[in-house]
């Protein structure tokens, strides 16, 4: 007799092989923590050594050779600033090409190839990516170490990922649908604008801010391209007191972002400043979060509508 | 046991297509490729204006793709190829001539597709859509075509009082009822059906050929079907195909009743399919 037949041995051979589902669950749950514990462990870390600096001032303080007395003002706008400018180049390009990709480029070779070189864009160590801003936005296109040049780098490091974001969000639309509106006459634009575009835009958004979430850590590119690691000023405000009442002087000016505010504190020999940078990576974790919460809530939103 | 009910479905319709006739589109010669795959061969079929031409036949036996041709959907896909013509009358256009846009042919006869395909919009604008694609801007215009056509697919006084709502909160027979209106608020010179009832329950499938035979005064209609009794309850003509050729076609009652072809008479009396 090779296999069970009374259901006394039927039993058994079950609890035996329930007893791998429970084994598997054990290391399941063990590879997990060991993600989920070193983050934790790690953030509640720099909670200790941070929180007791934060406070206005913290904010509102440029950096200082004083320890007490050194703030992340310049850090967090330039970042914000630099965000901002990243965002404006990477969504209309990343968006464009996904749905360029997906939607009108006919299925070949060619289109293969450039899908096989988008995903491995986004492989590219972003070091690489700072190397070639380096050359290109600030010696070859003159833009010095600006805002502009490090919006610019980081918008072609997060390029990848909106544009395998957007195809992904394309993707998930049934054919039904895109068939239904064809049917009734539509172009391929206005297919675009009035459902694809629209239909996938929870999932484009997501990709974005994931996408943002990593630029804003990045360090390598903008150190690569220079941007300083101690400015006691801001860039020229954005907003103008006199006709045309908005000014792009910012975009040219002298920055600093928080990851690089806090690579200069941790190699500074004083504890106060790594207190200072503990401070200052809370923050900027807190940032992150943030932005993948808002990329979490905006889903749930956009999404609640649409069931396919 | 299926072959009587088909019979008693025949004959127990009232009020038969009346004697004349006139074609409203032609299938001439017509072939059609996956690639190099020839799924159509040769087929020669006449659609009458104002009756309903039902395409029988066995899974894959192209009906679906057939019904595709009229309204060019397989130009949305590459490496497909049509060969022969479709004669769309009175103007005698061919819909297949490679100078005519698939989007003008689409524009001339609409869809409605096997599973209800309501776009995540209101109720309204899904009916609207149409209307938008071809340009209409007055939203007076745009209100009145779609309760008349809500009121052609038999829908408007379910959802009169929620035209705002989400498309998708309606049941799946009503979800197709809308994609009937949506397909009728452009007054299609043709109605393509490819099964329409396949995804509904028996009460929805009933309602919806109600409509069928109700439509029919206003507009030429073809619909592929797996069902063989619902192509004797709702069609005046139907067409057997097989394997990518037309076998027979002809009145559904002569075709029910007394088919002239062996492989149809095995198809419709169950013996094969």
């Amino acid at each position: 007799m090779a296999y069970a037949r009374d259901l006394e041995s039927i039993r058994r051979l079950i609890a035996s092989h329930k007893r791998w589902d429970l084994i598997f669950a054990c290391c399941g749950v063990l590879a997990l923590m060991v993600g989920m514990l070193t983050f934790t462990a790690l953030f509640i870390d720099m909670a200790i050594d941070g929180v007791p600096r934060l406070n206005w001032d913290f904010f509102t303080n440029f950096p200082s050779r004083h320890a007490a007395r050194a703030g992340i003002l310049s850090a967090w706008v330039g970042s914000c600033l630099v965000m901002l400018v990243t965002a404006f180049v990477a969504v209309p390009l990343g968006v464009g090409a996904g749905l360029y990709l997906e939607e009108y480029a006919p299925k070949n070779w060619v289109t293969d190839v450039i899908e096989i070189n988008i995903t491995n864009l986004a492989g590219v160590p972003s070091i690489v990516y700072g190397l070639l801003a380096l050359g290109l936005f600030v010696y070859q296109f003159g833009f010095g170490q600006s805002i502009l040049s490090a919006g610019l780098t980081l918008a072609l490091l997060i390029l990848p990922v909106v544009i395998v974001a957007t195809r992904e969000a394309i993707r998930s639309i049934p054919v039904g649908i895109r068939e239904g509106a064809y049917a009734l006459g539509a172009t391929q634009w206005q297919v675009c604008k009035d459902h694809i575009v629209p239909y996938s835009s929870a999932g484009i958004l997501t990709g974005i801010i994931i996408g943002m979430a990593r630029a804003i850590g990045e360090t390598a590119p903008i150190i690569t391209i220079g941007a300083l690691t101690f400015i006691a000023f801001l860039p020229p405000s954005p907003i103008k007191a006199e006709p045309p009442f908005i000014s792009f002087d910012w975009l040219t000016s002298p920055f600093t972002v928080m990851p690089i505010q806090m690579f200069n504190w941790t190699s500074r020999p004083e504890a106060a400043f790594l207190q200072n940078a503990a401070a200052a990576g809370f923050v900027l974790v807190l940032m992150t979060l943030a932005m993948n919460g808002l990329a979490i809530w905006l889903r749930y939103r956009l999404r609640k509508n649409i069931k396919w | 046991m299926a072959a009587v009910a088909i019979a008693a479905a025949v004959e127990g319709r009232a009020g038969q297509s009346s004697a004349t006739a006139v074609p409203k589109a032609e299938a001439r010669k017509l072939s059609f490729y996956y690639g190099a795959f020839r799924a159509l061969s040769e087929l020669d079929l006449v659609v009458h204006e104002n009756r309903v031409t039902a395409l029988i036949g066995p899974s894959g036996c192209g009906k679906s793709t057939f019904l595709r041709c009229f309204n060019r959907m397989h130009d949305l896909y590459p490496g497909n190829r049509y060969e022969g013509e479709i004669r769309l009358y009175p103007d005698d256009t061919n819909l297949l001539a490679p100078g005519v846009d698939p989007i003008e042919v689409r524009m001339r006869l609409s869809m409605v597709f096997q599973k209800p395909n309501p776009f995540p919009k209101s109720i309204f604008e899904n009916v609207a859509y149409g209307l938008r694609v071809r340009g209409e801007r007055s939203g007076r215009a745009i209100a009145d075509k779609v309760e008349a056509a809500l009121r052609g697919a038999a829908l408007w006084d379910e959802v009169k009082d929620r035209l705002r709502e989400l498309a998708f909160n309606l049941s799946g027979g009503q979800q197709q009822r809308l994609c009937i209106a949506r397909a009728l608020a452009t007054d299609p010179e043709i109605l393509l059906f490819d099964e329409p009832t396949s995804s509904l329950d028996p009460i929805a499938t009933a309602s919806i050929e109600e409509l069928i035979a109700d439509l029919k005064k206003t507009v030429t209609i073809l619909i592929v079907t797996h069902n063989m009794q619902q192509a004797a309850r709702v069609s005046d003509y139907t067409a057997y195909m097989y394997l990518g050729k037309l076998i027979e076609f002809g009145r559904t009652d002569e075709l029910f009743i007394k088919p002239k072809n062996k492989q149809t008479e095995d198809y419709i009396t169950g013996r094969f399919g």
